[in-house]
């Protein structure tokens, strides 16, 4: 799978220079260097200084209060509005709303430093960034946009409400339903596994107005909580605790009918493209959580001494370190090379789900060995290394299962074989 | 001349790039100094000198004309600039040495500001352009020698506000009001523009303050922000060290060294070897 990644990797990059200089200079976050070719390790000025940056945040403000959220169940508030004022809820967002105006890649940086500390925190950021803005800001009107933007860089959290009980990968049999009424659409249902619901003013729901068309019925409406969102159930889950997850329930919840985005009939359509680059970012949290556990546990290899040597340069520890640091760099080259294709405007929906399927798997072997090789410290909860571990489950669960993803990867090589 | 025009303020803020605090020093193999391959950041006293400067015109309003930050360094400097520019700074100065250049000595810095100072004070329009506030870091912490402010401010004949924990200045008056950390507590003084102050790590304390992280939309706006290149030449100076570095060591490994389980058992141990409290 690894090799046909790298394969395809370089088949998509090595395509003639000058189709790839010019999608270069077409872009407005082009590499300073380009078109020269560069490492995947190779940032711009600006992405080396907020990956600086959200690392100080992240071990100076998120990380104190990581162990309290987790055993709370709780995102501490002074969290959130620390991301706010950091710049880190409107990365992508142009300036003139209130944004950073960075890139896609910048938001890669930043949620897998947060994640390096924790992937509670990594996941807010990530669906408010990845998903959330990134939905008005490519399918909203400019009067959408300059209405939601703004609030949604500077006080709102956002959060994207597609799965329903029903309705997990097989994401479009939603039974949720919008009934329009003069100006208005009246919506009745429920969601479940709502990420950031609990914190969020903003909410993007995916509702179906003609049944009879199927999927084709699906589409996006806007709602604030004041409209009457009930937020109810609060899981209680193993990992990402401190992130809240939610049930919604919508009794006719009225939605002005100016609160459509992308048009009648387009959820489903910009629910797969969303969810396409927002693999990226789940790769991302994933990569940073494996990150955050090695560097965790391995400094604790080499001070820990039995047999009157630290523990990490015996051969049979060292070795599986090593491998680890190997997976680390693998899940490192697939993140950012589908955060790349995607700033580039190549294509990346298999490379997305290379990326996001392999982290995750990355993120348990690594975070599960790190709890191993700090032995029985490593399995209390005081060192928060076991934290990674119950965190990464979800990473093979949410924005698509492990088999989605593997199924995304099939088909794709099944097009190109046949 | 408007004598009673409002007096405005252009600030010049040092920074140096220097050694990660966080990282763990080594001393090279040929013991001619430290391994030097490691990550750099701003010097945080200089980071506080940055913060001083953005909070004043936080403070002061549109009384704080300018804030220029100057670095001398590598290329690599000019990252330390933009998080200057990034923190608040309008626009950064960066005189470029090679890499493989020896750190410039307190003094050659002190003449490098001294220059930028006259240099732009002799093309200033007005009187209100002209630089009248340094702000820098009291030491460095990669040498330690804390030296260059007090020697800019007597080659400049300025007055000087060193280790200040907090800092007013009235542009009206051209005055300042310092408060410096000495021993046993704090020393307020007041001292006329212009003025070189070097900050103190106890600013933080102090002010209940830490610097301000860069934030990603001013990191976006950092960017923009305009850098004027120089060479040592192009100010005329010669960094030629007048000091000779003859050899750098570690300090000697700990040895020895237990725990005890409680003050009696630490009291037996002193008597043991000696150490008495005279009664």
């Amino acid at each position: 799978m690894l090799s046909s990644a790298v394969r395809s990797a370089k088949s998509l990059r090595l395509k003639p220079i000058t189709r790839f200089s010019r999608s270069f200079t077409s872009t407005k976050y082009r590499r300073d260097d380009a078109p020269r070719l560069t490492s995947l390790n190779t940032f711009t000025e600006e992405e080396q200084m907020l990956r600086e940056t959200v690392k100080r945040f992240a071990t100076e403000v998120v990380a104190p209060k990581v162990r309290e959220m987790d055993e709370q169940e709780n995102m501490d508030p002074s969290i959130i509005q620390g991301l706010f004022e950091q710049g880190l809820m409107g990365i992508e967002t142009s300036p003139d709303h209130g944004g950073a105006g960075s890139s896609f890649t910048s938001a890669i940086i930043a949620i897998e430093e947060l994640a390096k500390v924790d992937p509670s925190v990594s996941v807010l950021c990530d669906v408010h960034n990845t998903l959330v803005n990134t939905v008005i800001r490519k399918h909203g009107t400019v009067e959408q946009q300059e209405k939601w933007l703004p609030l949604l860089a500077e006080s709102k959290i956002g959060s994207f409400c597609l799965s329903e009980a029903g309705s997990g990968s097989d994401a479009f049999a939603l039974k949720t339903r919008a009934l329009k009424q003069g100006d208005h659409w009246v919506i009745n249902g429920s969601k479940m596994w709502i990420t950031n619901s609990y914190e969020a003013e903003v909410f993007l729901i995916f509702a179906n107005i003609d049944a009879s068309k199927g999927y084709k019925g699906i589409t996006c409406f806007l709602a604030t909580k004041d409209m009457g969102i009930k937020i109810a159930k609060k899981e209680q889950k193993l990992g990402i605790r401190a992130s809240s997850t939610c049930t919604l329930d919508f009794d006719d919840l009225r939605i002005p009918e100016a609160n459509i985005i992308g048009g009648e009939g387009k959820g489903y359509k910009i629910a797969i493209e969303i969810l396409n680059e927002g693999r990226i970012g789940i790769a991302a949290q994933m990569l940073g959580l494996a990150q955050g556990a090695f560097d965790k546990a391995v400094p604790y290899t080499y001070q820990r001494q039995q047999f009157g040597q630290p523990v990490g340069t015996f051969q049979g520890m060292a070795f599986q370190i090593a491998r680890a640091a190997t997976e680390i760099e693998t899940a490192r080259l697939l993140t950012y090379n589908a955060a790349r294709l995607k700033e580039e405007g190549l294509p990346f929906t298999k490379e997305a789900a290379m990326a996001k399927y392999w982290s995750s798997v990355v993120a348990q072997n690594v975070s599960g060995s790190a709890i191993e090789w700090a032995g029985g410290i490593g399995f209390t909860r005081e060192t928060g290394i076991e934290k990674f571990w119950r965190d990464s489950k979800i990473g093979a669960i949410y924005e698509g299962t492990s088999n989605i993803q593997l199924q995304t990867i099939a088909k794709s090589i099944q097009k190109e074989y046949s | 001349m408007r004598p009673s025009a409002v007096r405005l303020l252009n600030i010049l803020v040092p920074v140096k790039r220097a050694v990660d605090y966080a990282v763990k020093i080594r001393v090279n193999p040929q013991q001619t100094g430290i391994d030097t391959n490691v990550k750099h950041s701003m010097n945080p006293f200089d980071e506080i000198a940055v913060e001083e400067a953005v909070r004043l015109r936080e403070r002061l309003g549109a009384k704080v004309k300018t804030i220029t930050a100057l670095t001398i360094g590598p290329a690599k400097a000019t990252d330390t600039l933009r998080t200057a520019l990034a923190m608040g700074a309008d626009s950064g100065i960066h005189v470029e040495v090679s890499e493989s250049a020896p750190a410039p000595e307190p003094l050659s810095v002190a003449k490098t500001i001294r220059t930028i100072i006259e240099r732009r004070n002799k093309d200033a329009k007005s009187e209100e352009d002209k630089i009248d506030l340094v702000i820098l870091g009291k030491q460095a912490i990669d040498d330690d020698l804390g030296v260059t402010g007090q020697m800019l401010a007597g080659l400049m004949d300025w007055s000087q506000a060193t280790f200040a924990s907090k800092v007013e200045i009235d542009t009206d008056k051209k005055e300042a009001l310092v408060v410096r950390e000495i021993d046993g507590g704090g020393e307020e003084i007041k001292c006329r523009l212009p003025l070189v102050i070097t900050t103190d790590l106890r600013w933080v304390d102090h002010n209940n303050l830490s610097p301000r992280y860069a934030s990603l939309p001013n990191i976006m706006k950092a960017k923009k922000k305009p850098i004027e290149k120089l060479t040592p030449a192009d100010l005329g100076l010669d960094y030629t060290p007048q000091l000779e570095t003859l050899k750098v060591t570690e300090p000697p490994k700990r040895v020895g060294g237990g725990k005890v389980a409680n003050v009696d058992e630490l009291l037996a141990k002193l008597k043991e070897v000696g150490i008495e409290a005279k009664a």
